[in-house]
């Protein structure tokens, strides 16, 4: 991924930027430039996510996407976050045997990837699960 | 001086590989390392954590239990080693990752193991000084210790980030002073594009880790006029399990005095996360009223003291965010090859 | 509107064609059409071509006009059309809407994917490009596992089981054994799905689709015209394309394609049929799970038993609802701007009664199903004996 492009989206990769809609009051994540919802009339303001949620799917990569080769086999899931957007994300520090569907993740920060050996190193999120 | 610490924040990454299961792979007697090092396992990145990593977790904990604005820190100092980077800031990663951008000024320090504490000195002058209202420092690491050299057996990852302020209702202790011991004595280095660091041998011992440990110390105390009495914790940078111990015992401070602070044996060294863990450590367990000890010791060499009373207001935090023990506690252990895949040995 | 029919139809062999170029096949899919439909290349007045991404496979771009040229057609208006895994779906519905405008009378509707020049890690990356680069494929995402999402919610929601699954593989491949032009001639057991290597569990390699070479072509032309060439053509009576987000998550469920609902109900009601009229069809089953998830949204049994009615056997030859009787996705292979083309080849082929030892008895209704991405497209076609 270019730079710039990593680069614009850090406040939604770093801190769970996502949008409120000021007519209708839903929030979204990743951040929308419209509310589908209201559209024109909808008027959406920056609002943060709180980094928690539960597990709604998983599946194992063992076959991975281009750039985590080195992570398999790791976990994709979908987490429903509490303010009720859901996103895509690893389950990381566990063993994937462990995920369930319904268990309740944080949000960290960790190492996403690199643009090969000299080029930047992208950040974001990945959830962890919560163990009671 | 009229600073003191308002939030404070660890982060020790979950996986553990245990001495016996690196002797293994290089025909050491594990009860040999365990008894000389005092150090029985430590901790290991995974594949996806680094410095940055660990210092935005850290610095993450510590906002919370600062319960401040993040956009009221004024310097953010990323002291580590083990930088991702070998131009471009770890520093701004974590300000942007706790929301403490743009107005701030940021950087990263280097002085192996004490680089995190020499933050926490440039933001009690800053603070001091009026330039800032708080300041944040961090020492974290993702320690580098080449395969079967002894250091293998204690190059852990782990950071500490400390919030400081000026003494006041939200202050949870006052750092009531600081003293720094100083010289040149090359005893553990890594040159540049050198992935793992070389050291000196016997020669980071007496010449290094304890005349300077031991020098700042002592300067610290003569300057406050207090004695080893009347400390409720010592915390020494600690490389293994052995060295904090022994400087400890020369310095009169008892076991009990040290203990709670000493997370070697547990987490192994942590680099310029050490003292700052250890401190925390005490922190998490200290009443107010407490004093605690911490002297950091950087290679090449140098250390740093401070002199830590713990305040009231140091109950209601502690919770805010989890404790030393709770990282410790939350373990998984991976084997020789694991650790090596995580560490990137296992080159595709 | 004028009524749409097919008068010609084309297909390549599906497999690694290593030997053979992405204008070859092309030519080669166009011709055949042209041969079948029995029609003189002037005649053509327009043509589309689905095609997901020639830029990635083979790094070329512009290709509506490459293909005009090489197949001998300028200066007559080719355009290329693009909705990932959908782009041949795509292709057909912009050729029938032009046919039914009265803009033009003979349309090329073709589709292609030269996927076999690039490596499979490449042309992993390529397809993935279908889904949400910056907040799906950015933390690790593959096309496997946004489909193993789902199929792990439908395993929870509704008890499917992966021999279910496996069992739209089996089938497939088994169906694939009676096609000339399809990828695989090998038939699979539900022992051997469940032990292919894990790609994304709960998908193994072989609830997947194979990564294929192919190109397929349909001419179209007004129904009025439609007999001077061919004595069984067959009316399109319906086309619906719907869209959605094309992230999974930002998708109110994981385990129905609201694209296919959508697009299925606006072909029905074109067409002025239901679920029920269907006599078979060809679903886009890129997965095993998506073949299950299409039969339920595409209303050929109720939301959650697209395994068991799998299972039972009503969707094999013979049964209540063949799908993929061509061997679907699965078994023919999966070039995938060629796939929505070769699905229609394949229920005009079952409607005239050319298909041989996979042919279903008495076919007048059949239906095509493509999905672009996770689900962010889809497109249905129902077609219909002209006689």
């Amino acid at each position: 991924m270019a730079v710039p492009r990593f680069w614009r989206e850090i406040p939604s990769r770093y801190n769970l930027i996502g949008s409120r809609c000021g007519n209708c009051n839903k929030v979204m994540f990743p951040p929308r430039h419209i509310c589908p919802h209201c559209r024109r009339i909808g008027k959406l303001e920056p609002y943060k996510l709180k980094p928690r949620g539960k597990v709604v799917s998983y599946a194992i990569t063992h076959v991975a996407a281009n750039g985590f080769e080195d992570q398999v086999p790791y976990v994709l899931a979908i987490v429903e976050l509490e303010d009720g957007p859901r996103l895509t994300t690893q389950i990381t520090d566990c063993d994937p045997a462990e995920v369930k569907i319904g268990d309740e993740v944080e949000i960290v920060f960790r190492r996403m990837g690199e643009e090969g050996e000299d080029g930047v190193l992208y950040y974001g999120y990945k959830g962890k699960l919560v163990k009671p | 001086m009229d600073v003191g610490i308002v939030g404070y924040g660890v982060y020790i990454p979950r996986y553990r590989i245990r001495v016996e299961e690196i002797a293994k792979v290089w025909g050491d007697d594990p009860e040999r390392i365990k008894h000389g090092l005092l150090v029985e396992e430590k901790s290991v990145p995974g594949p996806d954590e680094d410095t940055a990593t660990i210092a935005v977790e850290a610095a993450r904990n510590a906002v919370k239990r600062a319960g401040i604005n993040p956009q009221e820190i004024g310097a953010i100092y990323v002291g580590s080693e083990s930088h991702p980077y070998a131009v471009k800031p770890t520093a701004t990663i974590v300000a942007e990752a706790i929301d403490a951008t743009p107005h701030l000024t940021a950087a990263d320090y280097e002085f192996a193991c004490k680089a995190g504490t020499a933050g926490i000195q440039t933001c009690m002058g800053a603070v001091e000084a009026g330039m800032i209202k708080y300041g944040m420092a961090i020492g974290a690491d993702t320690a580098q210790g080449a395969p079967g050299d002894p250091l293998e057996y204690t190059a852990a990852a782990g950071g500490g980030a400390f919030i400081i302020g000026k003494n006041g209702g939200k202050t949870i202790a006052t750092i009531e002073g600081t003293y720094s011991y100083t010289t040149d004595t090359p005893d553990f280095w890594r040159r540049d594009m050198r992935p793992y660091p070389k050291h000196g041998g016997r020669f980071t011992g007496k010449p290094a880790y304890f005349k300077h440990v031991l020098s700042a110390a002592h300067g610290l105390l003569r300057e406050l006029e207090l004695t080893p009495q009347d400390f409720a914790y010592a915390v020494f940078h600690q490389p293994n399990g052995k060295f904090p111990l022994q400087v400890a015992e020369e310095l009169g401070f008892s076991n009990e005095q040290v203990m709670p602070g000493l997370l070697t044996p547990k987490v192994g060294n942590t680099y310029s996360g050490s003292s700052m863990i250890g401190l925390a450590a005490a922190l998490d367990q200290a009443k107010p009223g407490d004093r605690i000890l911490v002297v950091s010791y950087g290679s090449g060499a140098g250390s740093d003291a401070f002199s830590i009373v713990a305040r009231d207001a140091i109950e209601a935090k502690r919770d805010a965010a989890k404790t030393v023990a709770e990282y410790i506690n939350n373990k998984a252990y991976i084997d020789y090859s694991t650790y090596a895949k995580f560490k990137r040995m296992l080159v595709r | 509107m004028r009524d749409v029919a097919v008068i010609g139809v084309g297909i390549t062999k599906f497999g690694e064609l290593w030997d053979v170029s992405f204008r070859e096949m092309i030519i080669e899919a166009g011709a055949r059409a042209i041969e079948d439909a029995k029609i003189d290349g002037k005649q053509l007045d327009a043509m589309y071509v689905g095609n997901m991404s020639s830029g990635q496979f083979i790094r070329q771009e512009h290709t509506g006009a490459l293909i005009a040229d090489h197949a001998g057609l300028v200066p007559i208006p080719s355009t290329r059309v693009e909705g990932a895994c959908a782009s041949g779906g795509l292709a057909l519905r912009q050729a029938v809407i032009t046919v039914a405008s009265g803009i033009h009378d003979f349309v090329v509707a073709a589709g292609i994917e030269k996927m076999t020049d690039v490596l499979s890690g490449v042309a992993m990356g390529a397809l993935a490009t279908a889904a949400d680069q910056e907040w799906e494929v950015y933390v690790g995402a593959t096309f496997p596992g946004l489909y193993a999402l789902m199929a792990r919610r439908h395993m929870y929601e509704f008890g499917t089981t992966e021999e279910q699954m496996a069992m739209v593989a089996v089938k497939n491949h088994q169906n694939a054994c009676f096609n000339p032009c399809a990828q695989y001639h090998m038939k699979v057991t539900v022992d051997a799905v469940l032990n292919s290597p894990p790609v994304t569990l709960p998908l193994k390699l072989l609830d997947c689709s194979p990564i294929t070479d192919g190109a397929a072509c349909v001419i179209l032309a007004p129904a009025e015209k439609a007999r001077k060439f061919n004595d069984t053509p067959i009316l399109i009576t319906g086309t619906g394309q719907a869209s959605d987000s094309i992230s999974l998550h930002s998708r109110p469920s994981l385990t129905s394609l609201r694209a296919t609902t959508e697009a299925a109900k606006a072909a029905y009601k074109m067409a002025g049929v239901g679920p029920d009229d269907i006599d078979l069809a060809e679903v886009h089953d890129c997965f095993t799970i998506a073949e299950l998830m299409a039969i339920e949204d595409l209303g050929f049994c109720k939301k959650g038993e697209g395994g068991k009615v799998t299972q039972e056997g009503e969707t094999a030859i013979g049964g209540r609802i063949p799908i993929n009787t061509s061997g679907g996705l699965k078994g023919k292979g999966h070039p995938v701007g060629a796939t929505g083309i070769a699905q229609a080849v394949e229920i005009v082929q079952q409607l005239r009664g050319e298909a041989g030892k996979r042919q279903v008895d008495g076919a007048e209704i059949g239906l095509a199903h493509n999905v672009g991405g996770s689900g962010g497209t889809a497109v249905v076609h129902v077609f219909k004996r002209g006689d």
